[in-house]
């Protein structure tokens, strides 16, 4: 059968050759401009499937030339990164469209597209790494274009949140880059295959292996936000609703989680990681945040930032399942990599709906906005009861794997810490279903009744994620489903 | 007796005789020079593909050869740092002619041409030489006209810093005539081959010290920078983009040139140089941070990352010489191109807003953000971010300190990261901030000659770094280093 080798260097031109176009566009060429973004991101969906499809037949993508002796920058579709390019196409096409409602009027609209462009190119380097130097180059390029989004308002206070964002990321990035420096200088090679290339070296050298592990986990945290490099994410907020929404569903914070599964389950390999000792503190730690993030999140009154510590808690998720060991824990981390994607694009779009058709910016003003905006909660409600654990939705499906995996690798705290974290998601979401549903609109101010005048484009994107969250559940175990897909993968990295 | 038409001699002579035909004829020294610097580009390609196709090449002027008579020789690093110099040189030219235009520029735009031909002429002919008095013949023409070119505004400021340059370097080029006497009195001959067998007395290394010197002032080694933040942030910007781009690599390849031939010196000195490398890394980072004006802040920029490549000359001690000029090699051709393109960006900014003082770059309705953009993007090659070449270069300076176990070069190395991050991103501050506007930003979209040349270096130097393997395979065409041929 013949191929298209070069499948893969397709989908990331779809949005890296967008992006000097984007650039170039005038101002007003908006019609234009919407119409490259949707075909670009339309584009891209129907690449990643016609490459999930090739691939879940078993072939391989290897793309790779030479930047050094030795040295290669290698794209590589294996079925994990078809797990995080799927999930950053299809959100992306849909946060596409949320964005050109959301900046309909706005200033630097071709700036935005145009570093928006990036970062989701970034995202699919990222997604297609093979090897760490090439995550790497993806990983840089990502904080870039990044930033010109957290400040696109371009006041101190966004001026101030992206320098704290830049300063952790960059910091981040320049760890990353001495523990792939230092990956190559012991092993020789930065590749990344199933069941890790440090056996032997970690045998050898234990101390060394062990500091390179905390040196690339620590790197790779900040942007996943684990303790306590966490601070950036609250802060970083400031940015419009599109980019927080991407920014914690798809882009940056997942690249830290992906980065992480990269590095235990293809750089060290699992049973290595276990031998060394390190996986056990990485769980701990996965712990903590998780606690953490939602104790602050109970405290926080602005919408947005309440979302923010959430993120911070449940992005540990994916980093407890990873550092559980358990074949069954990675099915529930993996599967969470795409659920907490779907609930948390769904809130954040939420957000912003209310902050733009209502002006509700904090969990206070919410008394009755879901008479006023019934779509827009409806969906809200979802992802936030998915969020709590709530059966059928996403969300419980990836925490049953946890408790699971928790259980098979013979740490019960594992169920204490997810019963507890269910329960305190529900401290802080359920009062803003409370309000939304249960309490009459305040007579004036922000929430106040009236119709709140936000088109489709921004009405119809949390809606079809909501929705996807209830599939991604409810038809866990169809075939094609993140959860089925995540078992596939998982038989790969645990080499079964 | 007839000379055969070389390429390397075109490269030197055709600057010389374009320099000399638009001192004469001014009315038309733009044309003469864009037309000499198109032909130095077609020789220096030629040259290019002589090299790739036969490996090193000797031509001796005149018939006689080294020691008596004067050799020049080409290969896979000489070539690199003329095409270095073409292009830059190029692409500042075509910038020079949008922002030399203005009427009361005239006299401007008269010595800009023959001065800067003649700085050419001197630095392809530093890059062929093959000894070391022909090297020192070289430099001084290279100092006359580069003095030229930092007053040629004609300022008070630049007349000053003008001043203190020609100081230094005078001094400097005194140092290094001194060495190459002293040479003469050891060896007998001051062709690089005759310094290559010489055992390492005493009086030798005394020379090569005082050669070094010499050469670290012309490049404004810390701590003898002192002269540069002033001349390049007062020059022109086309002339800020060729003495930060160009003349400071011209010296940094007569150090990594002679190493080649030296023998090795010991590795305190070799660690001396590192720190001295490393008090640049930090001093010209901290001069950076509180620099008021864009101009200067990139000119303190220079002295960081000059600082740099001496710490990759030392990253890895006696063992990884053989190894170390390639980082070296790498950090200078990533900056050349790179600063060049960030000293014309702070040009146009300059020019376009009026002012270039930072703190009030976010106070102007008017955004040139096509320079700005370009400013950026040089910003990223000279943190070292990927894939620029810069980051190339970085990558292979850490890895050699690092396999050898040197960490505090690794550390100074991500010190000086850290700070160039700060330092450029208190100027992106000021380009992306709006709130502090009151009229209505007007956005210069419009495309400029003189925008599109710094992009285009820009971009080169992001994307070199994915061309790295083939430029290094490039640099090592006859160049065994550590082994002399």
């Amino acid at each position: 059968m013949m191929d298209a080798p070069l499948l893969p260097l397709f989908i990331l031109l779809t949005s890296l050759l967008a992006a000097p176009i984007l650039f170039a566009l005038p101002e007003r060429a908006a019609k234009l401009r919407t119409a490259i973004n949707l075909g670009m991101a339309a584009l891209k969906v129907a690449l990643v499937g016609s490459l999930s499809l090739k691939v879940s037949q078993g072939v391989i993508y290897d793309l790779r030339f030479e930047v050094l002796p030795g040295l290669e920058f290698k794209l590589q579709a294996d079925p994990l990164a078809i797990l995080f390019i799927a999930l950053s196409a299809v959100l992306w096409l849909i946060t596409t469209v949320y964005s050109v409602g959301y900046l309909e009027h706005g200033p630097h609209r071709a700036r935005f597209f145009g570093f928006f462009s990036l970062c989701v190119a970034a995202t699919v380097g990222i997604a297609l790494s093979g090897n760490l130097f090439t995550f790497l180059l993806f990983y840089e390029l990502l904080t870039l274009a990044t930033y010109p989004l957290v400040i696109h308002r371009g006041t101190a206070e966004a001026l101030r949140a992206g320098r704290i964002y830049l300063i952790y990321t960059l910091a981040g990035g320049l760890v990353l880059l001495l523990g792939t420096l230092g990956l190559w200088v012991l092993a020789g090679t930065t590749d990344f295959v199933p069941g890790g290339i440090l056996a032997d070296m970690a045998a050898e050298n234990r101390l060394a292996a062990q500091l390179l592990f905390v040196v690339l986990i620590g790197a790779l945290g900040v942007k996943a936000a684990l303790l306590p490099f966490h601070r950036w994410l609250p802060i970083a907020m400031v940015a419009p609703a599109p980019v927080s929404a991407l920014l914690h569903a798809v882009a940056v914070v997942k690249a830290g989680a992906f980065g992480i599964m990269r590095v235990v389950y293809e750089v060290f390999g699992i049973e290595t990681a276990q031998a060394l000792g390190v996986t056990a503190p990485l769980a701990a730690l996965a712990g903590v945040t998780i606690i953490y993030g939602s104790l602050k999140a109970i405290t926080q009154d602005d919408i947005k930032k309440r979302l923010a510590y959430s993120t911070v808690s449940q992005v540990s998720y994916i980093t407890l399942g990873v550092a559980l060991a358990s074949p069954i824990a990675a099915v529930g981390a993996l599967a969470h990599l795409i659920h907490q994607g779907l609930m948390k694009i769904t809130m954040f779009m939420a957000a912003g709906n209310l902050a733009e058709g209502l002006g509700v910016k904090r969990v206070s003003q919410m008394d009755g906005v879901g008479r006023a905006m019934p779509g827009t909660m409806l969906a809200f409600t979802l992802a936030a009861l998915g969020m709590i654990g709530l059966p059928p939705l996403a969300g419980f499906v990836s925490k049953w794997y946890l408790a699971q995996g928790g259980l098979e690798a013979g740490q019960a705290w594992v169920i204490a810490l997810l019963l507890g974290s269910s329960l305190l998601n529900a401290i802080y979401f359920l009062p803003m279903l409370h309000r939304a549903w249960f309490r009459d609109a305040a007579p004036e101010g922000a929430g106040a009744p009236g119709r709140p005048r936000i088109g489709w484009m921004l009405a119809a994107p949390p809606v079809t994620t909501a929705v996807l969250v209830l599939v991604a559940g409810g038809f866990a175990n169809a075939p094609f489903s993140p959860l089925e897909w995540t078992r596939f993968i998982v038989a790969i990295e645990y080499q079964e | 007796m007839s000379i055969e038409i070389s390429p390397m001699i075109l490269a030197v002579f055709v600057p010389l005789f374009g320099a000399i035909a638009a001192f004469v004829l001014t009315r038309v020294a733009a044309l003469i020079g864009l037309a000499t610097l198109v032909l130095t580009t077609g020789a220096v390609i030629w040259l290019a593909r002589d090299v790739l196709a036969a490996g090193a090449i000797v031509l001796p002027l005149g018939g006689w050869g080294a020691p008596l008579g004067i050799d020049l020789r080409a290969d896979g690093l000489s070539v690199a740092m003329l095409a270095l110099t073409s292009a830059v040189g190029f692409l500042v030219s075509i910038a020079a002619l949008d922002s030399l235009k203005g009427a009361d520029q005239v006299r401007q735009r008269q010595y800009f041409w023959p001065l800067w031909l003649l700085l050419l002429t001197g630095m392809n002919g530093v890059y062929l030489s093959t000894d070391i008095f022909n090297l020192y013949v070289m430099i001084e023409v290279i100092a006359l006209a580069a003095v030229g070119l930092t007053v040629q505004s004609g300022s008070r400021a630049a007349l000053q810093a003008g001043l203190e340059y020609m100081y230094a370097s005078i001094l400097g080029a005194l140092l290094f005539l001194m060495g190459v006497g002293f040479v003469y009195l050891q060896l007998g001959r001051l062709d690089f081959a005759g310094l290559s067998g010489a055992a390492p007395t005493g009086a030798l290394v005394a020379a090569l010290a005082l050669i070094f010197v010499g050469l670290a002032l012309k490049t404004a080694l810390f701590p003898l920078h002192f002269w540069l933040p002033a001349a390049h942030a007062n020059a022109t910007a086309p002339a800020s983009a060729l003495l930060s781009g160009l003349v400071v690599k011209a010296a940094l390849y007569i150090v990594l040139r002679l190493a080649q031939y030296m023998p090795f010196p010991s590795e305190n000195l070799l660690t001396l140089v590192g720190l001295m490398g490393a008090g640049a890394v930090i001093w010209g980072g901290v001069q950076a941070l509180r620099a008021e004006r864009l101009k200067l802040l990139v000119a303190w920029s220079t002295v960081a990352q000059i600082g740099l490549i001496f710490v990759a000359f030392a990253r890895a001690g006696e063992l990884g010489l053989t190894e170390s000029w390639k980082a070296a090699a790498l950090l200078i051709l990533a900056h050349g191109i790179a600063k060049a393109a960030m000293f014309l960006a702070a040009g146009r900014i300059k020019d376009e807003i009026g002012h270039d003082v930072i703190r009030d770059l976010d106070r102007t309705p008017i955004r040139p953000t096509l320079a700005q953009f370009t400013f950026a993007l040089a910003a990223i090659s000279l943190i070292g971010l990927p894939p620029s070449l810069g980051f190339i270069g970085k990558w292979a300076l850490m890895e050699g300190a690092m396999a050898a176990g040197y960490w505090h070069w690794v550390a100074v190395t991500m010190v000086g990261t850290l700070m160039s991050v700060a330092y450029f991103s208190r100027v992106f501050a000021g380009f992306l901030r709006f709130d502090r506007v009151r009229a209505p930003l007007g956005e210069h979209q419009g495309w400029a000659l003189a925008d599109a040349a710094p992009l285009t270096l820009a971009l080169m130097a992001i994307g070199l770094g994915l061309l790295a393997a083939p430029l290094l395979s490039f640099l090592e065409i006859g160049y065994p280093f550590g082994v002399a041929p």
